[in-house]
């Protein structure tokens, strides 16, 4: 019993700079022996400088993002004005297209190139947000169930059980049909969706590092529990937190998307990359750009996340292969 | 509280292995009636093999698990009866060494944090002061202070050992349970950690536990030294005594198991 663990020096610290040391072990090494702190945050960046996928995705999440903060003083029309003219306008690169509406003009007569600018805006917020929500109670909730067990445990993996057996659509509906479809709804359904995704991960790593001594050791000193969880359990999950987070920025512009053209999320006027693609569903045989426009606008941010989330996972391999 | 710091008297510990739900529950008896006092500043030493109940032993007297029966009282106080706060205010004085100094230093911490983590948690103390009071502990375990924001992962087993060891005295407890201390360490460094912890009970008078299934080791630290056989205490008296001439069976067995035991006998 006391010898069971003898051989197992699990240090996560460790096995992480032998996933990164891959190609150019020794170099990367001797940098660290050469400089007294050697933080994570150095270790990623040195990464993310050697690797394209990482430098790819990292590129098209600051445009996207760049686009959503400038949008409003980059827009070359009015989101909103209706002209005449511009009605299946169809983009430049059409025969009879003009450089006045690049991507082409919808079935009002609006802009779509600014429309897709200022959707990025309802897009991102509505990711950063129901991430942000979705991560935090999600954590919080995975560690507290990982670190004390029993019953907290079995009350809180029962209540993912229960919400997994639900479909994602289905919840959306309910929190539609009670709420009233619009931006906040939006970001509560989601948030409520994505939580489970966190707590579980969180979950089984917490699971992991309770088991270890430090655990014990700041336990034997007198550290309260709570304490705990936010100094020693968090902070050595945070790795698999971002990673998730990273994916699940990806799935929430497309649910948002998917939502909006549903009619459950934002409401038109305001422009969503969502319900832009859902407005252009009618008329796809005859102005397939009212789609195209969004819908690339969709595809980029999420395969630029996605590299990016991927990257990350690359970096942390080791923890996520022993979930 | 004179003479007896700490009294373990009949102490029992249980545990129900995993079981269905229709299944009658099977249990695997660890500790069972396990009963010795040690005075201050005595180093008491508990041996024997794997599973024999040892490292529960000081895990039941560090509070980090619940006992299924038996009494432990430590320095006059009911050491069992405390919970919640005072407990937690009362761990200062019963501090631990773990088995493997690996896992027993979080590695997103920097050495200062770890050594001061129980400064913070029971004193309120200024950075500047922390910084001294840490590097006068890293001083005392043999490491230089200016290594003090460095990760865990950059230093060598014994040098985390030697952290962890800071670290359970920072407090200056009046009892400090070393389990296995350096059976996860090269030969070659247990020699050094040991002489550290010799060092830190010289000059703090601090009483220890400590657990080991090597009897030199042992044999090295201990005066008094408890023979541990599943679960239950079958020797029990000075260390010299008890390794050169053992009265039960076991004890020779355990003995006999050592290489160059001949040697071993010889020396005490």
């Amino acid at each position: 019993m006391a010898n069971a663990h003898n051989l197992t020096p699990i240090d996560p610290a460790d096995s992480l700079s032998v996933t990164l040391a891959d190609p150019t072990a020794h170099p990367r090494q001797t940098a660290a022996a050469a400089f007294p702190v050697e933080t994570a945050g150095t270790r990623i960046r040195q990464a993310l400088l050697r690797s394209a996928k990482g430098m790819t995705g990292l590129a098209l999440i600051l445009l996207v993002l760049l686009v959503a903060l400038l949008a409003p003083m980059i827009v070359p029309h009015d989101p909103a004005a209706q002209i005449l003219e511009w009605r299946f306008a169809p983009p430049a690169w059409a025969a009879e297209g003009s450089v006045t509406n690049l991507l082409g003009g919808d079935n009002l007569g609006r802009d779509i190139l600014t429309r897709v600018l200022l959707g990025a805006r309802v897009s991102i917020a509505v990711a950063l947000i129901v991430v942000s929500i979705a991560s935090v109670v999600g954590s919080l909730l995975g560690a507290v169930a990982g670190y004390f067990g029993g019953v907290v445990d079995a009350v809180i993996m029962r209540l993912i059980d229960f919400q997994l057996a639900f479909p994602f659509l289905l919840l959306a509906l309910i929190f539609m049909a009670i709420l009233g479809p619009g931006f906040s709804t939006l970001v509560l359904a989601l948030s409520f969706a994505l939580w489970i995704n966190f707590a579980r991960v969180v979950r089984s790593e917490t699971l992991r590092i309770r088991s270890l001594e430090f655990i014990d050791a700041a336990h034997s000193i007198g550290v309260s529990h709570s304490r705990i969880i936010m100094s020693h359990v968090l902070p050595n999950v945070l790795p698999a937190i971002i990673v998730i987070a990273t994916l699940d920025i990806a799935l929430v512009i497309i649910a948002e998307a998917a939502l909006s053209f549903l009619g459950l999320g934002v409401q038109p006027p305001t422009p969503s990359w969502g319900l832009m693609i859902s407005e252009g569903r009618d008329f796809l045989h005859d102005a397939p750009w009212m789609v195209l426009g969004p819908g690339i606008a969709v595809l980029l941010t999420s395969i630029g996340i996605n590299l990016f989330g991927d990257f990350l996972r690359d970096i942390y391999d080791p923890r996520l292969q022993r979930l | 509280m004179n003479g007896a710091l700490l009294e373990v008297d009949n102490l029992k510990k249980t545990f129900v292995l995993p079981h269905s739900l229709f299944e009658k529950p099977r249990t695997v008896t660890a500790v069972n009636g396990v009963s010795f006092t040690i005075t201050a500043g005595e180093t008491f030493g508990l041996v024997g093999e794997s599973g024999s109940g040892k490292s529960t032993i000081g895990r039941l007297i560090a509070r980090l698990a619940d006992p299924s029966g038996g009494r432990i009282t430590f320095g006059g106080q009911d050491w069992l009866s405390l919970k919640g706060k005072g407990l937690r205010q009362a761990r200062r004085q019963v501090q631990m060494v773990f088995q493997s100094p690996y896992a027993s230093l979080d590695p997103r911490w920097r050495v200062i944090d770890i050594v001061a983590e129980p400064l913070r948690t029971h004193l309120d103390l200024g950075k500047d002061e922390l910084r001294e009071r840490c590097a006068t502990l890293l001083d005392r375990v043999g490491l230089s202070s200016n290594l003090m924001d460095r990760y865990p992962h950059q230093f060598s087993g014994g040098q985390k050992q030697r952290i962890a060891i800071a670290r359970a005295i920072a407090l200056e407890p009046a009892l400090l349970i070393a389990d296995e201390p350096v059976s996860a360490l090269d030969v070659s460094i247990q020699a050094q950690v040991l002489e550290v912890l010799r060092e830190v009970r010289r000059t703090s008078n601090l009483a220890m536990i400590f657990i080991s299934h090597d009897l030199s080791v042992v044999d090295y630290l201990c005066e008094r030294v408890g023979v541990l056989c599943q679960g239950s205490l079958v020797e029990i008296g000075p260390t010299r005594e008890i390794f050169s001439t053992p009265k039960q069976a076991y004890t020779q067995s355990l003995i006999d198991a050592l290489p160059g035991r001949r040697r071993f006998q010889q020396q005490i």
